[in-house]
């Protein structure tokens, strides 16, 4: 059999998900046997250029979510090339912690970074600019866009790996399946079909919690079921398959597995909390002091592919 | 001019344009502006990406940040990681317990260690171990296994592997730890796991050894590499910056910042919280990054010091204001550097990557010291706290790049009210563009070029080791692409080399 074909690259991201694919170590020697890595521009030189004029390929794996013109331009250029579309990571699945950008306008984000952060001084509120013209010739700049986007927003993908970013043992099942080349139905996720809570090994005793309370000023037992300590674990809405490694550590899941069988994950998420949250007395707001910040908590990496997210989304294209 | 990477051809009242920047983490273009006699007039490094961690932090719970803003970076998560927990412990005016400072400065060296083996054995370093002008398909990780053999191969892995599992035992996570949390670690380490990290780190100490050794016979025993160390046209004359301990040694976790001038002198040395009075952004309509300086010295544009507040942050410039080294065999390593160089600071940008060996040195002895710390199996990792009044928290750590800066205004509630962020890669920014714009002078004078000279263009900005998202040059065989403008603009002839 001929090697597979593969590019990789990352659109909006951290680079987390080009180190959690290098962490595979002496194993990466192995699945370099199978693949031919023919694009991957944060490990080799080679340049857009390149890409525009490469054959058809086997396999694009992507990192990263949608943030500017860029980032479009080259997805949709390896879908129309790749035979698969790997959507890697929770940023190019549910479109990342950025995605929280979209509580607020591009200009928002503009005036914040480049105007009111205390470091600069910026009284003619310079700006990036899409093309700017040096005394030289002329410069060129990507427009960010609008809102951030999961990869799905702007071509069809074929799997789906997610975690923040994906655990070693989901990276090297992918590759497996992809050298195997086993055709699966659309939209395969890889990783567990079971929820992060699955996995874990806390004890659960009474199911129920009367509030949510802030981290930052509570003891963490490690042995109990974070929800019933009355801290806010997105344990019961997130997608298995990293072993619960956070809760392993002592801290709650934060969701970075995404969303289990649901279009909305902070929805489910929301939905335990109705089924643990009991008491006789109405719950009061001071109560819930762990859900002050309800986007934040609920939707950590996937607000850009969350219902509420895409309700103020304009022009995001077909999901 | 060598042709060992294609054809060599002279460009004259043109530009040329690398896009993207290979090899860079986030997303880079350089443009080169050539003049009718074939000299270089211009040259700009463009950053084409923008994600806004300043503005959708607002609104976020503070214990929230620690994992929220590792998401700025993969490759320095715990750099990230830790820089935003210290500041949300300054926030509530909190200190983590011995033990947990301890465990974090492991979790930091860790991830040193690792990082540092990144770049030097994928990233930078092929272009001296297996050579410059190499074809881009040998000049990567694989032409050093091809040179070196399959078993230096397997120890850069492994090596690798323990720096990132290091920062797991302690983190709960190699890339994007999470442990971190106010007041200290969200759990400590087992003695089983203590005993791991020594062995580990004993190993580590001896590879740093062995690193330095390469280093020595294909860096300064090779007359072609030597002379890159002493050439003007790639030294860099500005302000250094870095965190230093109580004695003056550098320190990646923690300590004061101390700033030196280009004369070697001190030029302040301050707290985190007094850290904007000193550093001021400028903003260029070309580029998303930011332009940091000195705002007592003023910016001048890309020029360089003292005249200019132009600053540098990483291994180098921390090397350059510090005493020395706190661990034994690092120091030997330091003093055996500024001797050979006869002077401090040193300025020449290939210096980067000595400073960054023996910072592989020092953070693999420190982890061992760490780990043979009576208190670091200690269970008490945590201070809870008290009702207090909340303030602006600061949060400095030494990322592998250079000095690391999280602010946050909280909110009555204990949410963050603005959040500011100049990572090491935005402070080096300007230096980095100066660097490119001498070097491109001196690589295409005449205008001769090839895929090697434009490599040679890179390789000064790989000696930053400006943020990288990834490890290797697993495959080359790369093209670049050359575009001919004529003098009204228009685009005349695009070839590949």
């Amino acid at each position: 059999m001929s090697k597979l074909k593969v590019a990789v690259y990352w659109a909006a991201g951290c680079g987390g998900c080009d180190v959690g694919l290098l962490d595979v170590n002496e194993a990466l020697l192995e699945v370099l046997k199978d693949i031919d890595i023919v694009f991957w521009p944060v490990a080799m030189d080679v340049k857009y250029k390149d890409l525009e004029s490469l054959p058809n390929l086997d396999v694009a794996i992507v990192n990263g979510s949608i943030r500017n013109e860029e980032n479009e331009h080259i997805v949709k250029l390896l879908r129309s090339k790749a035979r698969t579309l790997v959507a890697f990571g929770s940023c190019a699945c549910e479109g990342g912690t950025q995605g929280l950008a979209n509580l607020g306008s591009k200009q928002d984000m503009l005036k914040t970074v480049y105007e009111e952060t205390p470091t600069t001084g910026n009284p003619q509120a310079v700006k990036p600019s899409r093309v700017f013209k040096a005394p030289e010739g002329e410069l060129y700049l990507p427009d960010i866009l609008e809102l951030n986007k999961p990869i799905e927003s702007v071509a069809k993908v074929d799997y789906y790996v997610s975690g923040c970013p994906p655990p070693v043992k989901l990276i090297l099942r992918l590759f497996q399946i992809l050298t195997a080349g086993n055709a699966q139905g659309p939209k395969f996720y890889i990783g567990s079909d079971k929820s992060v809570c699955d996995e874990c090994r806390r004890e659960r005793v009474s199911k129920t919690v009367q509030s949510m309370n802030r981290l930052y000023r509570r003891a963490l037992d490690p042995e109990k079921c974070f929800l019933e300590q009355g801290l806010l674990c997105m344990g019961p809405a997130t997608r298995g398959g990293c072993g619960a490694k956070c809760v392993e550590a002592n801290v709650p899941c934060g969701g970075c597995g995404g969303r289990l069988n649901v279009s909305d994950q902070g929805a489910r998420m929301i939905g335990a909390l109705g089924s643990i949250l009991t008491t006789d007395e109405p719950i009061s707001i001071g109560a819930l002091e762990a859900l002050k910040d309800p986007v934040g908590a609920l939707y950590k990496y996937c607000f850009s592919s969350s219902l509420i997210g895409r309700g103020v989304r304009v022009g995001g294209g077909g999901r | 001019m060598e042709e060992a990477g294609g054809k060599t051809m002279v460009i004259v009242e043109g530009r040329l344009t690398i896009d993207p920047v290979t090899r860079l983490e986030g997303h880079g273009k350089i443009d080169i502006f050539m003049d009718e006699r074939g000299g270089v007039k211009n040259a700009y490094l463009q950053v084409p990406e923008l994600r806004g961690f300043e503005r959708f932090c607002v609104g976020r719970l503070i214990e929230d940040l620690p994992r929220i803003t590792s998401n700025i970076c993969g490759v320095c998560s715990p750099a990230h990681h830790l820089a935003s927990v210290k500041a949300v412990d300054s926030l509530l005016g909190l200190e983590p317990t011995p033990t947990a400072a301890k465990l974090r400065e492991m979790m930091h060296n860790g991830y040193m260690i690792a990082d540092h083996i990144l770049n030097f054995y994928f990233l930078s370093g092929p272009d001296f171990l297996v050579g410059v002008g190499e074809k881009p398909a040998e000049r990567n990780i694989l032409g050093v296994l091809k040179k070196y053999g399959e078993g230096v191969g397997r120890k850069v892995i492994e090596h690798r592997a323990y720096g990132q599992r290091i920062v797991e035992i302690v983190g709960g996570k190699a890339v994007h730890p999470v442990t971190g949390v106010p007041g200290g670690l969200s759990k400590p380490i087992s003695e089983k796991e203590r005993k791991e990290i020594e062995k580990m780190a004993r190993s580590c100490v001896e590879f740093a050894e062995f690193t330095l050794q390469l280093y020595d016979e294909e860096v300064l025993k090779n007359a072609d590499h030597r002379g890159l160390l002493v050439d003007e046209d790639f030294a860099l004359t500005s302000y250094d910056a870095g965190l230093v301990d109580r004695e003056g040694h550098v320190n990646l976790y923690d300590g004061d910042i101390k700033i030196t001038a280009p004369d070697g002198s001190t030029y302040a040395k301050i707290r985190p919280e007094e850290y904007f009075d000193h550093v001021a952004e400028e903003i260029m309509e070309w580029t998303y990054v930011k332009f940091p300086y000195l705002r007592r010295v003023g910016w001048r544009g890309l020029t360089e010091a003292p005249e200019n507040g132009v600053f540098r942050v990483g291994p180098l410039a921390r090397l350059n204001v510090a005493k020395g080294m706190a661990t034994s065999k690092a120091q030997r390593e330091y003093e055996r550097m500024v001797e050979t160089f006869k002077r401090k600071p040193i300025n020449n940008i290939f210096a980067y990557h000595w400073a960054r060996l023996i910072e592989l040195l020092y953070a693999s002895e420190r982890v061992l010291e760490l780990s043979l710390d009576e208190e670091i199996t200690d269970e008490n990792v945590r201070n809870i706290p008290q009702e207090s009044t909340l303030k602006e928290g600061f949060g400095v750590v030494e990322a592998a790049r250079g000095l690391l800066l999280h602010w946050y205004k909280p909110t009555e509630d204990a949410r963050v009210e603005a959040a500011n962020f100049i990572p090491p890669t935005t402070c080096n920014n300007p230096a980095i563009n100066i660097s490119i714009r001498k070097a491109a002078g001196k690589i295409l004078r005449g205008g001769a070029v090839d895929e090697a000279s434009l490599n040679r263009i890179e390789v000064v900005m790989r000696a930053y080791d400006p943020c990288m998202a990834c490890a290797s040059h697993i495959l080359g065989g790369g093209k670049v692409e050359v575009n001919l403008y004529s003098a009204d603009g228009r685009l005349r002839r695009s070839v590949s080399i």
